[in-house]
Order: C-alpha cells, then sequence, then structure tokens
C-alpha cells in the first residue's frame, strides 16, 4: 500500500488498493489450479474427477482477477481508499486483534481476552482500571461458568489454567 | 545359610506387602478433569450415536468422577480427530472411538497415522453388515440378486454407501469379485441417507448398518437379503411379521463368500500409563453391564464381542492386514 | 379426508399430553437455553441438542423431545440476534437476516428488526406445522423422488434465484463466488475420497467451515469498518420503546404475500431436503426482485428481514418431517435429534406415525405450543436485546472480539480456526471496500460442497451421461424453473424493450 503525505485528505488510493486486491485473488486463483492438477481434473470414466470442478473455478478466478486488474487500472486516480486517520484506527484495533488472535494457541483464551480488554478500554476508550478490569474478568469468567460448566464444551487452555488446575 | 534365606524371605514378603499395598492405589487411577471422548465422524452418524449413548449411560449410572465431553472431529474422513488424540501424547483425559476409519483413512488418504500410534483400551462391540434391496424389488433372496447381477452386463446394478474408499465401497468390491461383475457404487453422507436413497428407488442395493435400516424394514420398503457374518445374528425378536434378525442368512450360505465386520473400539493417546488404561477398560467394563446398552446391542443387531489388552491388539493387527489387502486389491491405496 | 380427521383426533390428544404442566416448563426451559445457545456464535443449535442430549436419557421420550425441539425453536429465534445486532449470523440460514437487519439496526431501528425477524420466524415455523398436521403422509411421499439429480437441481435454483442482480460489476460477483466455491472444496472429496487443496498441511484437513468465514467476513469485518467512523460512532442510536412491539406489528401485515412465499418455498426446501439455508438465500433473492422496494434491499428494508427468517423457520420446521417419516434428517440439528430418537428406543421411520401416534402427535402439538410460548419469551426480550447497542463501541467491541474468537474455536476446537477467522476478517474489509460483494461468496461455501456432491453423485448413477438432469418432470421443471431465474434479469429487460419502454437502469 502506498502511502502519501500529511492531511486530512490523504490516504492510500483506492486504485492501488483494487489492483492489489484483483492481484490477491488472482494468487488465490493460481494457488487453486495447482492445487487441482495435483489431484487430477480431467472427465474420468464416471463423471469429473476429484480436481475438475476446482480447476475451472480456479480458472474462472484468474480470468476475472485479470478483468479487475485491467479495470481498477482504468479508475479515477485521484480517489482514495481511505484516510490515513481512519487507516490509523483501523489498524487500532486489527494490531491488537492480531496480537491476540496469535496468542490464544499458546496462552489459552482466557488471559489473552482479558489483556484485549483491558487494552481496549483503557487505551482506546479512556475508561477507570476499576471498570475495565471488572468487564476484562467478567466476560471470560461469564464464558468459563456457561460453556465449560454447563455446556461441557472446553475452551483452549495454556500453562496458567494448567498451573491453577482448571 | 539360613538366616539369609529367612532375610530373603523377610525382604520379599515386606516387598510383596508394599507391591500390594501400592496395586489398589495404582490401580485406583482416576480421572481429575473431565475426559474428551473423541469422535472421528460426524454428528448423527453411527459412531457418534454411539458415543453420545456412552456418555449418557455414564452420566445417568454415576460411573465416573468426572464428565465425559464428546467432542467431533471429523475432517479428512476422521483423521483429524485421530491426529489430535496422536499428538496428546500421554494425556490420560483423551479417549477416542473408531469405525473402520481407523485403517481406512490413513490407507486411503496417505494422512500420517496408524492404530500402533495411539493405544488400544477396548473393543466394545462390532457392527454388522447387511445386504438389502428395495422391497419393490423382484429378489427374494441373495441368491436371486446375484443372478440378476450376474446375468445383466457390468454396472447395470447401482450400489449405495456411506463415503468413498470406506467399508461400504470394501465391501462392494469384494462383492463385485466374488460375482465377476462391476456394479455402480454411489458414495452417501451418511447411513441414514442411503437407507432412504434404496427406498426412493434411486439405488437398486446398499450394505447398510443394521440400525441405519430397521426402521425401513419394518415399514416393508427394504428386505434383507443376507448379512456378512459367518454366522447368522442372534437377536430373534421379531421385526416384520415373522421375521427376525435371526432369518437374515450369512452371505456365505448364500453363495456370496464376502465377510465383514466394523470395530467399535476405544483408544487413547500414546504414552499413558497401564493404570489409565485399565481404568476405562473396567469402565467400558460397568457400561455393558446396563440394560441401556443392551437395549442399544439389541436395537442395532451388534455384535457383541468385547476384547482388551493383547488379544485386541493382535485382533487389530490381523484386522489391518485384511483392510490393507482389501484396499490393495481394489486399488484405493493413496499414491505415496 | 377421513385421514385428516383422524390426524386432528391425535392431535387433540397430543396437546392434552404437551399441554402438561411439567411439558409446558420443560418448554419454557427449553426456549431460554435455546436462546443462550443461539446467541453465543459457533455454539449452533445442532451441538447445542447434542450437547443436552445425554441430559434427557431420564425423561420419557415426549417429555424429552419436547425439551430438546424447544432448544431448537430457541436457537433458531436467538440466532437471529446477534445477526442483527452484530452483523454475526450464528447459522448459516441467518446470514440473509443480516443482509437488511444489521443496516436497520445500524440506523437504530434494532428493536423493529428483531421483533419482524422472531414474528416471521414463528410465522414461518406455523405454517410448516399445520403443514405437517395436515399433509404429512403424502409429503414424505414426495419427498422420496428425491434423487442426486433432483437434488443438484435444487441447489441450482436457490443459485439461479440469488445471483445476477447485485449492483457490484459482474466480474466481482464471479470472482467472490468462485472463491466461495474453491474454499469449499478444500478438505476431503466424498466422492473419490481423496484429499484436495490441502497442500499437505493437516489444518486444512477440515476444510474451510462456513461459520469461521462467516464471523471472520462479517462480525470482524464490520467491526474494522465501524473503526473507521470512529469510537463515537456507536451508542447513541437505539432508542428503547417498549411499545416497539406494537409498532411494528402494525406494518407487518402489508408484507403478507412476501410471507406467504417464503413459507412455501421454506416448506419446500426443508421437505426435499435441501435445508434452510438455500431457502432463505432463495426467498430473500426472489423477495428483492419481487418487491417495489427492491432496490432498497440492502439498507435496512424490513421486507429483507421478513422473507428470509420466515422461509428458514418453515424449512427448519418441515425438516423434521423426513426426520419423522423416513429417518432422513433434513438438518443438522434434526440428525442430532434423530439420534435422540433411537436412544430413546424410538425408530424413525414409516411404522412411527403408526406405531408411536401418541409420541409423533404429542411432538406435533408441543410444536404449536413451543413456537407460541417461544414467540412470548422472545419478543419480552426485544428491548433488552436492543439496548445492548446503546453500550459504548469500545467495551463493546473487545468482548465481540473475544465472542468472535469463541466462536471460531467452537465450531470445530481448532485454534486454526481463530486465525482463520481473523484472515477472514481482513479479507472483509478489503472486499466490502473494494466492492466485492460478500453474499455470493457465502452462498458458495455454504451449498458448493453439497451442489458439487448432488451433481456427481448423479452423474455416478447416470453412466457420466449428462441427460440425467431432464430425464423425468420433476427434475427437468425444477431445472426449468432454474434457468429462468438465473435469465430473469435478461427476460425483464427483453420484456421492456417490447412493450418499448425503456429499460430501468441496472
Amino acid at each position: 500500500m502506498e502511502q502519501s503525505h500529511h492531511g486530512a485528505e490523504s490516504g492510500p488510493k483506492q486504485r492501488a488498493v483494487e489492483v492489489g486486491t484483483a492481484l490477491l485473488t488472482l494468487v488465490f486463483g493460481l494457488i487453486v489450479l495447482y492445487g487441482s492438477v495435483l489431484v487430477g481434473f480431467g472427465w474420468g470414466s464416471d463423471g469429473p474427477q476429484a480436481g475438475f470442478f476446482p480447476f475451472y473455478v480456479g480458472l474462472i478466478i484468474c480470468v476475472c482477477s485479470v478483468i479487475n486488474v485491467v479495470s481498477g487500472l482504468r479508475e479515477d486516480p485521484d480517489e482514495i481508499f481511505a484516510e490515513n486517520q481512519q487507516l490509523v484506527q483501523v489498524l487500532k484495533v486489527l494490531i491488537p486483534a492480531c496480537i491476540y488472535v496469535a496468542l490464544v494457541p499458546f496462552l489459552g483464551i482466557y488471559i489473552p481476552s482479558v489483556a484485549l480488554i483491558v487494552l481496549f478500554m483503557v487505551w482506546l476508550g479512556h475508561y477507570g482500571w476499576p471498570l475495565s478490569l471488572a468487564v476484562a474478568f467478567g466476560v471470560p469468567a461469564f464464558f468459563y461458568i456457561t460453556l465449560e460448566r454447563w455446556f461441557l464444551i472446553p475452551l483452549p487452555k495454556g500453562p496458567v489454567e494448567a498451573m491453577l488446575g482448571l | 545359610m539360613k538366616h539369609l534365606h529367612a532375610l530373603g524371605l523377610g525382604a520379599v514378603t515386606a516387598l510383596g506387602m508394599t507391591a500390594l499395598s501400592m496395586l489398589p492405589a495404582a490401580a485406583a487411577w482416576e480421572p481429575t478433569k473431565p475426559v474428551e471422548f473423541i469422535v472421528p465422524a460426524g454428528t448423527g452418524g453411527g459412531a457418534d450415536q454411539m458415543a453420545r449413548t456412552l456418555q449418557g449411560i455414564i452420566a445417568k449410572h454415576d460411573l465416573m468422577s468426572t464428565q465425559l465431553v464428546v467432542i467431533n472431529k471429523s475432517g479428512g474422513a476422521g483423521g483429524e480427530g485421530f491426529l489430535d488424540v496422536k499428538s496428546n501424547k500421554g494425556n490420560p483425559h483423551k479417549i477416542v472411538i473408531t469405525l473402520s476409519n481407523l485403517f481406512t483413512t490413513p490407507l486411503a488418504t496417505g494422512i500420517p497415522f496408524n492404530w500402533k500410534d495411539l493405544t488400544p483400551v477396548a473393543m466394545l462391540a462390532l457392527d454388522e453388515f447387511v445386504l438389502w434391496v428395495n422391497a419393490q424389488e423382484p429378489y427374494k433372496t441373495a441368491q436371486e440378486y446375484e443372478a440378476a447381477i450376474k446375468a445383466a452386463p457390468d454396472n447395470t446394478f447401482k450400489m449405495g454407501g456411506t463415503g468413498s474408499k470406506q467399508e461400504d465401497q470394501i465391501i462392494t468390491v469384494a462383492i463385485e469379485k466374488a460375482l465377476g461383475k462391476k456394479m455402480t457404487y454411489i458414495p452417501y453422507k451418511g447411513g441414514g441417507e442411503v437407507a432412504v436413497q434404496l427406498v426412493g428407488g434411486h439405488i437398486n442395493s446398499s450394505v447398510n448398518n443394521p440400525i441405519e435400516a430397521v426402521s425401513q424394514w419394518r415399514g416393508d420398503k427394504v428386505r434383507p437379503l443376507c448379512v456378512f457374518d459367518s454366522k447368522p445374528l442372534p437377536y430373534t425378536d421379531k421385526i416384520l411379521g415373522d421375521l427376525s434378525w435371526s432369518s437374515v442368512p450369512t452371505c456365505k450360505s448364500a453363495g456370496l463368500d464376502v465377510e465383514y465386520l466394523m470395530l467399535r473400539g476405544i483408544f487413547m493417546p500414546p504414552g499413558v500409563t497401564q493404570e489409565q488404561v485399565a481404568y476405562f477398560v473396567d469402565l467400558f467394563k460397568k457400561v455393558r453391564e446396563t440394560p441401556e446398552w443392551k437395549q442399544l446391542m439389541k436395537d442395532g443387531a451388534f455384535n457383541q464381542t468385547f476384547m482388551a489388552g493383547d488379544e485386541f491388539k493382535a485382533w487389530l493387527d490381523q484386522s489391518e492386514k485384511t483392510h490393507k489387502d482389501l484396499m490393495q486389491a481394489a486399488g484405493f491405496i493413496a499414491g505415496n | 379426508m377421513n385421514m385428516i380427521a383422524e390426524n386432528f383426533t391425535f392431535l387433540y390428544h397430543g396437546f392434552g399430553i404437551a399441554s402438561d404442566p411439567f411439558n409446558i416448563l420443560l418448554m419454557a426451559i427449553g426456549i431460554l437455553l435455546g436462546v443462550i445457545i443461539g446467541v453465543l456464535p459457533g455454539l449452533g443449535g445442532a451441538n447445542g441438542v447434542a450437547i443436552l442430549l445425554p441430559l434427557t436419557f431420564s425423561m420419557s421420550p415426549t417429555s424429552a423431545i419436547i425439551l430438546l425441539t424447544c432448544i431448537y425453536w430457541g436457537a433458531l429465534f436467538g440466532g437471529a440476534i446477534t445477526s442483527v445486532l452484530f452483523n454475526i449470523p450464528g447459522e448459516p440460514w441467518s446470514v440473509a437476516t443480516t443482509f437488511d437487519g444489521h443496516p436497520m439496526a445500524r440506523s437504530g431501528r434494532a428493536g423493529e428488526a428483531l421483533t419482524a425477524a422472531f414474528t416471521s420466524s414463528f410465522v414461518g415455523a406455523f405454517f410448516a406445522i399445520v403443514m405437517i398436521t395436515l399433509i404429512a403422509p403424502l409429503v414424505a411421499q414426495f419427498a422420496l423422488q428425491f434423487g442426486p439429480a433432483e437434488k443438484f437441481a435444487v441447489y441450482f435454483l436457490a443459485f439461479a434465484s440469488f445471483v445476477g442482480m447485485s449492483k457490484e460489476p459482474p466480474a466481482k460477483t464471479i470472482v467472490s463466488m468462485m472463491i466461495g466455491f474453491a474454499l469449499a472444496a478444500v478438505g476431503l472429496d466424498m466422492v473419490t475420497g481423496q484429499l484436495r487443496l490441502t497442500f499437505g498441511i493437516t489444518e486444512l484437513l477440515n476444510g474451510f467451515d462456513f461459520l469461521i468465514a462467516v464471523i471472520g467476513l462479517f462480525g470482524i469485518g464490520e467491526i474494522l469498518l465501524t473503526m473507521e467512523e470512529g469510537l463515537e460512532f456507536r451508542g447513541k442510536a437505539a432508542k428503547i420503546d417498549p411499545k416497539v412491539v406494537w409498532k411494528t406489528w402494525k406494518t407487518l401485515p402489508r408484507y403478507w404475500m412476501t410471507s406467504l412465499r417464503s413459507c412455501i418455498i421454506g416448506c419446500w426446501m426443508g421437505i426435499t431436503p435441501a435445508g434452510a439455508t438455500p431457502a432463505s438465500f432463495m426467498a430473500y433473492g426472489i423477495a428483492k426482485r419481487v418487491s417495489k422496494n427492491g432496490k432498497n434491499f440492502g439498507n435496512g428494508e424490513i421486507e429483507g428481514v421478513v422473507a428470509p427468517e420466515t422461509a428458514a423457520h418453515a424449512a427448519g420446521t418441515a425438516a423434521m418431517l423426513p426426520m419423522l417419516a423416513l429417518g432422513v434428517p433434513g438438518s443438522p440439528t434434526a440428525a442430532v435429534l434423530l439420534g435422540g430418537l433411537l436412544i430413546w428406543g424410538l425408530q424413525p421411520g414409516p411404522m412411527l406415525f403408526v406405531e408411536q401416534a401418541e409420541f409423533v402427535w404429542g411432538l406435533i402439538a408441543s410444536m404449536y405450543l413451543g413456537n407460541i410460548v417461544g414467540l412470548i419469551l422472545v419478543l419480552t426480550t426485544v428491548p433488552l436485546f436492543a439496548s445492548i447497542l446503546r453500550i459504548p463501541f469500545s467495551i463493546i467491541a473487545p468482548v465481540i472480539l473475544v465472542i468472535c474468537a469463541i466462536g471460531a474455536y467452537t465450531v470445530n476446537n481448532n485454534v486454526f480456526d481463530v486465525i482463520m477467522m481473523m484472515v477472514f476478517g481482513v479479507l472483509g474489509y478489503l472486499l466490502k471496500k473494494t466492492n466485492y460483494p460478500l453474499a455470493p461468496l457465502v452462498l458458495a461455501i455454504v451449498l458448493g460442497d453439497s451442489a458439487e456432491e448432488a451433481f456427481r453423485q448423479a452423474l455416478l448413477s447416470s453412466g457420466g451421461a449428462v441427460s440425467v438432469f431432464w430425464s423425468n418432470g420433476l427434475v427437468s421443471s425444477i431445472m426449468g424453473l432454474g434457468l429462468i431465474a438465473g435469465l430473469w434479469p435478461l427476460i425483464g429487460l427483453a420484456f421492456s424493450k417490447l412493450r418499448g419502454t425503456s429499460a430501468q437502469p441496472a
């Protein structure tokens, strides 16, 4: 993504993002094509093989992606995708959320959830610590009780929960 | 010498005493948190039903101090569930119920696991397979149906079954071998769907498990021709008119030399201790004594063989070889 | 006629059984549990019923099935709540509800959207129950006509009536739908038993579950879109009005035609059994084409909530019929209930209506009562749920993120799915901002697999001859309907040209 300089009106261009997205779908289409070729994409004696449908699906994705790349290039070069300021807002959610999701496999779902809610409320929402902590511990506790205790659905747990013997 | 002997004897006694006092303690391993019960198949199928019945029986009779939690992991023909158990080395709070995909999935898909990667606990029962046709069809016996298949060109008769390169298709290939004619095998998602397709006349025959088609039989919509076991079923409760499971002849006696039974067994992750395995063997022995379990066995006309320990391992070894041979012959083994 | 009279006698007895105080209590408990299950994403009706199934072993079969079916109704009602409030459909058939339900909530009309959704659910379910009461055996016979070719024709019709009507550029719509098909194809190919598109990655064995994609694309994507507008956006909109239920009810009768059409689509789809998801998409698609407000669909049109909800619930209820009469489940939840029937010693199938008349009619009577109890219960919660939107965004956003993660995990008990959910979230934001429609993608993930499977099963049975798709009256007429639906925009264009009037702007 290309970033321009200052001002409320600046931000990555819609055209660049359009082309980028179309290239992304093109790559996806190519992966699908490759995968279908691996399992065989012909028409066997009794109907299509495993890769038959994915092959044509992949082919259509590629063709239409190329069309989208071309039509994306023809778009108004000045229209912006989103203002930088807006993107900063989005990243403020996206980055913590990505870190959260990355931590779940290692720490389980409870501790990252507490951290995420506290971070969000204190840093972005400017709430006081007491309320933030109450919500942060309350929500996971609620899910622990309803899901794990009532409905017997185990959620991912990490070393800390193991230490506590939960 | 004598003195020494006495000392030795004392030592042995003492050892024996400690061993004795340790024995109950060791055998008394008990789960300390909920036990996950993995079902390597979808919700609502035969394995899932059996797992949820077990869960219900264990809860109702209070056979376990903690809870049993059923979890479906059906991805990749059950490969997902088996890989999960395989990777949980030494975790005694996880058990898995198996069906034939314990053998067929790794062979057909190349997903890397083998029953030897898991710890065998016990065989709960064996599921029977029966050859069914639509009740509207003229074939009253297996012989008549076999003759019709032999007389017609290849691929005239359509056989429906659950999944691809799994038990139903293995049996179909074995039938084809025995008769020297090809059939058209059509895979469906579940046994219930197969039974309904048979009633609707979209396929000519199926090899449904008894429990999947019994209700259609009661309604006189389908007809059992023979059972793929070495001896007829023992259940004599009337199902349709004077007919019962015991009146269904074996396929072998009807000139179709095919036998196949499906394992319903319990496994644990690798690396668990003897005591932990013993706990679950004991648990399932208790389950077998409950009236609910006996009812399920009767409803589904199960073969009630129970095995554990070395006997079970020997059976598994034999069964794996059989599957490998059958699948090799049918060309179902994954490329590499 | 005689048979119908006999059915009514049985039904009367059934009401006697179902209106037992203990059973009414079970209904209320079931509905409430169901609503909780429906609100928690990932914990759909099927899981909820499966989890609670063992608890019912000690009850009589009639009480047990009343409890479980009420959990099912509750989950159906509850699924609409998260769709409307947070754009997170808890079940496949709630997706179409988000299209107009969530825009309504964003413009401060959450109460109206919820009331319309609940009421439509009730109407759809009620219509289906009446149908079961009157013509159950006939309908069961009809369901048997559906082999693979007919099933494929139904899926084709569902696709055809939904696509070809979006405002977005065609190439983008096609890419979106094809991505859905490709994702649906990942994992085990049912027909050949081969793994495909997994590239040896064990996490991909299970393929891409529809719910993971939807939680990400809609739920996470929505949070990201909202963040663009800043934290202050939410919170002010939702006005709590205790009279909202009455006010909405006054406006609903004018959509009777949409309701009736959706009821019929739903019943048909539930019986065949194609299921509630194609029913909801089809009903939405047709309503959008036929309605005079069609152009405003997607911006918060109440008719866009009525159509899919009615159809989904008519289908969900009608799906009970093939289960009872044939032993083939019309939905995943019905599959679990089927397992329950077996455990209680009841064998679903042709003989159930004869041998277990008391049970069957008790169940049907409980469907009537359960839905009425359910409607009253959920309508009282409308102001409560609508007020959730008053909670400031900086509190609700992280909580929604946590709920999404839990929901994604519980679908398959797999942490990999949580990561996939985030990937879908970013993708959803990107696609939405670049004008790719998301609905065709979702429809393709849900139906792509089943449609391909039916197509190939049909070809297997015909020995590879494509003519199987017009080999009999039933399959040809459904395929014909599908073609008409797919070519509708062109037909409409030709029509208006013939009459000499200028075509409406596309």
